[in-house]
């Protein structure tokens, strides 16, 4: 069995599952700026306060997991995306603490709100430039990262960092049109429906973009015949988009976020096509990456039996704190 | 700032100054995750309503403590690729997938039930909360078994082979797992974690009954507290003893650095003070008692023990620091079991919440058990140097091809944002454990109050 394939797409799943779910907490500070009311933000807050903590578990199985059945990706990826992953990990200290802290204090609560936001987005912008770092290749000598200091800030890299913060703000907007109500639920619609046209746009542009500056994805999608099997996801696109602006128009509550999720899978499914092979792209293949057989069994057993354990009792407190929220939720008092 | 340092000690610096950091909180959270599950758990039973106050008082502290876990766990989780690439790629192989373990087996059951313990009292019926907190006390304490597996692994390695890229890889996973130092090494944190938080939740009970020591809540929170100093801080000396006696035998230059053992002699001294000298290889200004450390380590007065003379120079730790921290680390160990003696002794004459010097004591001794936990891991961590992988990997060919500037720059990063973001942490959490314990409030949880918002209360009304 091919394990370091198995593990590529577990890998895969894990971090989409991060992008899901913590997509929309992020999402939801990123709005923050457009919904002013204390009472507003308060509610925000305690839609995913009983969740966020293990949304943003996939990303720590991301990353341990990489070092885990990829050392070698792990080892070089992280020192060339070394200040993008900093500055990742400080935002997320600033707005995992905001959960709490809000909530203990009247005096600086404005300043958490801020930590909160500030901290989100430079996440949500360090993740897709990360992204785009990726897509424009990795220097590699020697099993190690032989690229300059600052390879990963290009003019198309922070692209992809706003594509993302906008695609978490619909992310964000669109939960919130499912477990809000009222005034809050109405001003979800609207920035559901501005972020949407915009993440969308940002799509197109990185599609169109990327084949047109880089012959291996040009070759990618446009060699006939091999390549029109992937026709499938630009038309899909078009399909989910039209999906989620309809359901939004319709003032749908559960679906618009399912719609953004399937954006989000297109997206997703978008970059593992241009990237495959590689997990370093140009330079380091997943099977080159892989660790040795007997790491990757060792873990896989464990995945295999936790992973659905795992998604029934995350399940399970997403049914617990299901419906609508608001101001009297919470435990803060 | 840094002119004087070259990348690999910033590097260095940086893990110890993240992990330390890092080390308060599960060591916290493990002590204090159980502790709520006692009193859910006893209040269940006995319906004692004081039960029920004292968990509500500590869930939120746990809050608060937890999250900052959380958000400088992940950093961990990172770091070893940022700064340590050449380590992750060849131990990746051995240690990735114990920490895999660790995120799928405790990681999200401590994060999936924490929502639920935390504000799902009113969704889910006080049976399944008391499971989730529960999951959440299970969830901290095998994270504990993952991780200081794979620490124990580099401390005493077994279990593996080279490949031909220079990866460490796996010949037997029950050998790694369970190498030689980890039962030691396990027992004695776990201990550790649960003494840190007797001591605090005894300090935070005793600052109450200073004030009132009629106070019930801060009665029954002194009341546990001491009984677990008096049980758990002399059996953490036992533990210590036979992690020691491990130590001894899988790593003999640490043990001879804690103790000062420059050379190897029989009778060997235990050295109560003094001043190791790496030049000299003396220890200066000596206080010693013959042949003691000789008892201990090896129980016979009359043993030879190994000193550092039996090692190559260049693979001595740093002596001086696990000299001292050693020091700081069994000092408060043997303080610890004092208190939990005199508590005892108080208890048995019926005064044990009336010696407010026995209170200011406890009081005092609050926050040592940190000082103790953090003391311990440099002892366990500076002594292994210059090893990453005791004898088998040395930390200076483990570091990331990084510039200086880089490592200065990130640690200065962490350096501010811990100091300004636990900071305040901590100032909200002492707030928390300074308000009053008797006077929590229950909601009635039985009803879903549409009500509740307007009785959301904040610490501080200005």
């Amino acid at each position: 069995m091919d394990y370091a394939l198995i593990w590529a797409i577990l890998i895969s799943v894990a971090v989409f599952a991060y992008v899901a779910l913590d997509g929309f907490d992020l999402g939801i500070a990123l709005l923050f700026p457009w919904f002013k009311k204390e009472e507003d933000r308060d509610v925000m807050m305690n839609t995913v306060a009983p969740v966020w903590d293990g949304n943003e578990t996939w990303l720590v199985l991301g990353g341990g997991g990489l070092l885990a059945v990829f050392p070698l990706a792990y080892s070089v990826l992280m020192p060339a995306l070394y200040m993008p992953v900093i500055a990742m990990l400080l935002g997320l200290i600033f707005r995992g603490v905001a959960f709490e802290y809000r909530f203990k204090t009247k005096r600086a609560k404005g300043i958490w709100d801020l930590s909160f936001i500030i901290g989100s987005l430079i996440a949500a912008l360090s993740q897709g430039i990360m992204l785009g770092a990726m897509l424009q290749g990795i220097q590699v000598t020697d099993r190690a990262y032989s690229g300059g200091w600052f390879d990963w800030l290009t003019p198309f890299s922070f692209f992809c960092g706003v594509a993302v913060v906008i695609g978490y703000m619909m992310l964000g907007s669109t939960w919130l049109v499912m477990k809000t109500k009222g005034d809050l639920q109405r001003q979800s619609y609207r920035a559901g429906w501005y972020s949407a046209l915009l993440l969308v746009a940002c799509i197109a542009f990185v599609s169109l973009y990327l084949p047109y500056v880089d012959p291996f994805i040009a070759e990618r999608w446009f060699t006939y015949p091999a390549s029109v099997g992937l026709w499938v996801l630009p038309i899909l696109l078009v399909g989910i988009t039209l999906g989620l602006l309809r359901s939004l128009h319709k003032k749908q509550e559960g679906r618009p976020y399912l719609w953004g999720l399937g954006l989000f899978l297109l997206s997703f499914a978008g970059f593992a096509v241009s990237i495959f092979p590689y997990l370093v792209p140009r330079s380091i293949t997943l099977w080159q990456a892989a660790a040795p057989d007997n790491s990757l069994k060792f873990l896989l057993i464990g995945a295999v039996v936790l992973l659905p354990i795992i998604f029934a009792y995350t399940g399970y407190t997403y049914w617990v704190f299901r419906g609508k929220v608001d101001s009297d939720s919470g435990y803060h008092d | 700032m840094f002119e004087s340092f070259d990348a690999l000690f910033l590097a260095r610096f940086q893990f110890a100054f993240t992990i330390a950091f890092h080390i308060i909180f599960p060591a916290f959270t493990i002590g204090v995750a159980s502790y709520l599950a006692v009193l859910e758990g006893l209040y269940l039973k006995t319906r004692n309503p004081v039960y029920q106050k004292l968990f509500r008082y500590w869930v939120k502290i746990f809050a608060v403590a937890f999250g900052m876990g959380v958000v400088s766990g992940i950093v961990m989780s990172y770091q070893f690729g940022t700064n340590w690439s050449v380590f992750s790629d060849k131990a990746g192989p051995v240690i990735g997938p114990l920490m895999g373990y660790e995120v799928l087996t405790a990681f999200f059951l401590e994060a999936g039930f924490l929502g639920v313990m935390l504000f799902g009292m009113n969704k889910v019926g006080e049976k399944l909360h008391f499971f989730a907190t529960l999951m959440v006390a299970v969830g901290t304490a095998i994270s504990a078994f993952w991780i200081l597996s794979v620490n124990s692994w580099m401390q005493t390695p077994a279990g593996y082979a080279m490949n031909d890229v220079g990866q460490f890889v796996v010949t037997d996973w029950f050998e790694v797992v369970f190498n030689p130092s980890f039962p030691y090494r396990l027992a004695h944190m776990l201990l550790a974690a649960y003494l840190t938080v007797a001591f605090v939740v005894g300090a935070v009970g005793a600052w109450h009954l200073l004030k009132d020591k009629t106070n019930a809540a801060a009665r029954k929170m002194f009341s546990m507290a001491m009984w677990m100093a008096l049980i758990v801080a002399p059996l953490q000396v036992l533990v210590g003893d036979f992690h020691g006696l491990n130590t001894q035998e899988y790593q003999p230059a640490k043990v001879a650095a804690m103790e000062g053992h420059f050379d190897t002699e029989a009778r060997a001294p235990l050295y109560l003070f003094g001043l190791p000298n790496e030049e000299t290889a003396e220890v200066d200004y000596a206080l010693k008692v013959p042949g003691l450390a000789s008892l201990i380590l090896k129980h016979d007065i009359n043993a030879e023990v190994t000193g550092l003379d039996q090692f190559p120079r260049e693979d001595w730790p740093p002596v001086a620091t696990v000299f001292w921290s050693f020091r700081v680390m069994v000092g408060i160990g043997l303080l610890m079991v004092l208190a939990g003696l005199w508590s005892g002794l108080q208890r048995l004459r019926g005064k044990l919440y009336d010696n407010s010097l026995l209170l200011r004591f406890s009081l005092f001794m609050g926050p040592m058990g940190f000082v103790a936990v953090i003391a311990g891991w440099i002892v366990t961590e500076v002594g292994r140097q210059p090893w990453v992988i005791q004898g088998l990997l040395r930390t200076a060919d483990a570091a990331s091809p990084i510039d200086k500037a880089g490592v200065a720059g990130s640690l200065i990063a962490f350096i501010v944002v811990y100091f300004l973001v636990f900071g305040a942490g901590t100032f909200y959490i002492l707030r928390k454990m300074a308000a009053d314990p008797a006077k929590v409030t229950i909601p009635d949880y039985a009803k879903h109050k549409p009500t509740m918002a307007a009785e959301r209360i904040y610490d501080e009304e200005a």
